[in-house]
């Protein structure tokens, strides 16, 4: 009965595994020791330096200007996206009217669904300073005066971007955040509700830490989001990276030195201190955010 | 509950709903504008609905073919992904052998590794093979990159599964592929489904590979197209033509959606939680 077992285990499984081992495994391999090189890809010489380009990283202008950028990003974006996410879908589930809230969530998971290409190139012409959405909007309502070139201004343009991945962001977490907080028994609510809890207070002390799990999993993941940018940066601001640099990321650092100017070792240095960063970030924010596990049982 | 903060909670949720639906709706009036309308007038309703535009962004401004381009190769990826993903996922779930898990691990590192990362190497690896810019090069990368999670995924899904069937199964005398397509597989449709959805989206949504792996204008994928659509018609200021075109590359995911919600944000939550 049992035989033939490895020969259907080869067969199923060497296609697939030769697969991520060519175009995923051997490329984050070869990427660490890429990042100890100065090749630029003309010569084929790849000579080791050692640690020459992360020494340049720390020197590098426009690579710091791209850490402080995606730094902002990482406090601000994961912070009101999930705050506003909490906040619906909290308002959601208090539900009187349960119709009204299907099509609430409905409605917020539409930007979930676009590319992110084509939420930057939206996004680029809701905020084009004559004929886009945003400055028709604030002269229609009677503010000319706060019309402005969004994306032209160095000190808007990082939080005109942020904004664009905010909007498309919180809908899918509204909808996980209600996905989690319709598994919380009603009995439980109704006691708290009984013992005389105000909605904060309910909120506060039992929805909230029952959700703990689903609110983790959103920080990490915007988190990693904000790491990137790349798409938002590179399709809507000018230059791209912004005027006077403002909204470079470090996926654009790396992808410049890269593809532009073929500085493949250095920008493999970038993908690695990208790497670290992103696991760091994924390991504090799992620490700092642990808490009591509450179960019910 | 008092009936004024009822009344201000309803208002900030339907404030948000607006704020989604908006810039959307926008796009959608603007595409059946002129441009001298789009330009004077951000806000008004189109005179007359300018359906010619979507015609020139369909045929001039190409969005058929990067629609095409998309569809070929997303379309590849996930018939691929699906079944080398539901393959290794099911061996590895229901098979003990040495370095089962050995392997499971290798894949599922996969999904933390961000893909800047991989971007220079993978550049090469695809160019000396000479897939740069081919239908099937961009397929197999695709594939290669949904794979961790679509093995994630399914390999829980298979592990649930009752056992007794693929037994009586064997006994019936059926091989180990066998059992695999005409017992487990269809066993595990509602798994299929909902990573099938999460993967198609995904992959319909990928930008920074094929920025990277697809240099050749004419195989662009939609995402690809946008971008570079969004650029060269701001030169030649086609706005109602870049707005047609945004909105044909919109359409077809927001009509699958508004059918299949219910299955899509199911899918899709239960892939974030797991």
């Amino acid at each position: 009965m049992r035989h033939g077992r490895y020969r259907f285990l080869a067969g199923a499984m060497i296609p697939p595994l030769l697969l991520y081992g060519v175009f995923v495994l051997s490329p984050y391999a070869q990427a660490f020791y890429l990042a100890f090189t100065d090749w630029n890809g003309l010569s084929g010489q790849a000579n080791l330096v050692g640690l020459e380009n992360f020494g340049k990283l720390w020197s590098d202008p426009l690579f710091l200007a791209a850490l402080r950028h995606n730094g902002l990003m990482l406090l601000v974006v994961p912070l009101v996206t999930i705050g506003l996410a909490l906040f619906f879908a909290a308002m959601l589930g208090t539900g009187e009217k349960r119709r009204a809230a299907s099509a609430y969530r409905i409605v917020y998971f539409f930007p979930q669904l676009l590319s992110v290409a084509i939420i930057a190139v939206l996004w680029q012409f809701v905020y084009t300073p004559n004929s886009g959405l945003l400055n028709g909007l604030l002269s229609g309502i009677g503010l000319p005066g706060l019309r402005r070139s969004w994306l032209a201004e160095p000190d808007l343009a990082i939080w005109a971007v942020m904004a664009t991945m905010i909007w498309a962001a919180v809908g899918f977490y509204v909808v996980l955040f209600s996905a989690a907080m319709e598994s919380i028994p009603a009995d439980v609510l109704e006691a708290a509700l009984l013992d005389g809890a105000g909605r904060m207070t309910t909120f506060r002390r039992i929805t909230l830490p029952l959700v703990w799990d689903s609110v983790q999993v959103a920080w990490i993941y915007l988190g990693v989001a904000a790491l990137d940018g790349f798409a938002l940066v590179q399709i809507m601001t000018v230059g791209p990276g912004g005027p006077d640099n403002s909204t470079e990321v470090m996926g654009l650092s790396l992808y410049r030195n890269a593809f532009t100017y073929g500085k493949f070792g250095y920008a493999s240095a970038m993908g690695v201190a990208l790497f670290f960063l992103t696991l760091t970030l994924a390991v504090l924010l799992l620490r700092v955010s642990r808490r009591e596990r509450v179960e019910l049982s | 509950m008092t009936r004024v903060t009822n009344g201000v909670l309803h208002a900030v949720l339907a404030l948000w709903a607006a704020l989604v639906t908006l810039p959307l709706l926008w796009a959608v009036v603007s595409s059946l504008k002129t441009d001298e309308e789009i330009f004077d007038s951000p806000w008004s309703v189109p005179s007359k609905l300018h359906f010619e535009n979507w015609g020139r962004a369909w045929q001039e401004a190409q969005i058929g073919r990067y629609l095409f381009n998309t569809l070929i190769v997303v379309g590849g990826a996930l018939v691929l992904v699906m079944l080398l993903g539901s393959l290794v996922a099911y061996c590895l779930a229901r098979y003990e052998f040495p370095g089962n898990r050995v392997i499971y691990y290798t894949l599922i590192a996969g999904m933390l590794f961000p893909v800047f990362l991989a971007l220079v190497p993978l550049f090469f690896v695809v160019n000396r093979m000479g897939l740069l810019g081919t239908y099937h090069g961009l397929i197999l990368v695709y594939a290669a990159y949904a794979l961790p999670f679509t093995v994630f995924f399914l390999h829980g899904f298979f592990r649930t599964l009752p056992t007794a069937v693929a037994e009586a199964a064997f006994i019936d005398g059926a091989s180990h592929a066998g059992v695999f397509w005409r017992v487990m597989l269809p066993m595990a449709r509602p798994g299929l489904i909902s990573v099938g959805i999460f993967n198609f989206l995904g992959l319909w949504n990928q930008y920074l590979l094929p920025v990277v792996l697809n240099p050749d204008p004419d195989r662009y994928v939609l995402s690809q197209g946008l971008a570079a659509l969004a650029v060269s018609q701001g030169y030649r200021s086609d706005w109602s033509g870049l707005f047609a075109g945004l909105i044909i590359a919109i359409m077809p995911v927001l009509l699958a959606y508004v059918l299949f919600q219910r299955q899509i944000r199911a899918g899709l939550t239960a892939g974030a939680v797991k």
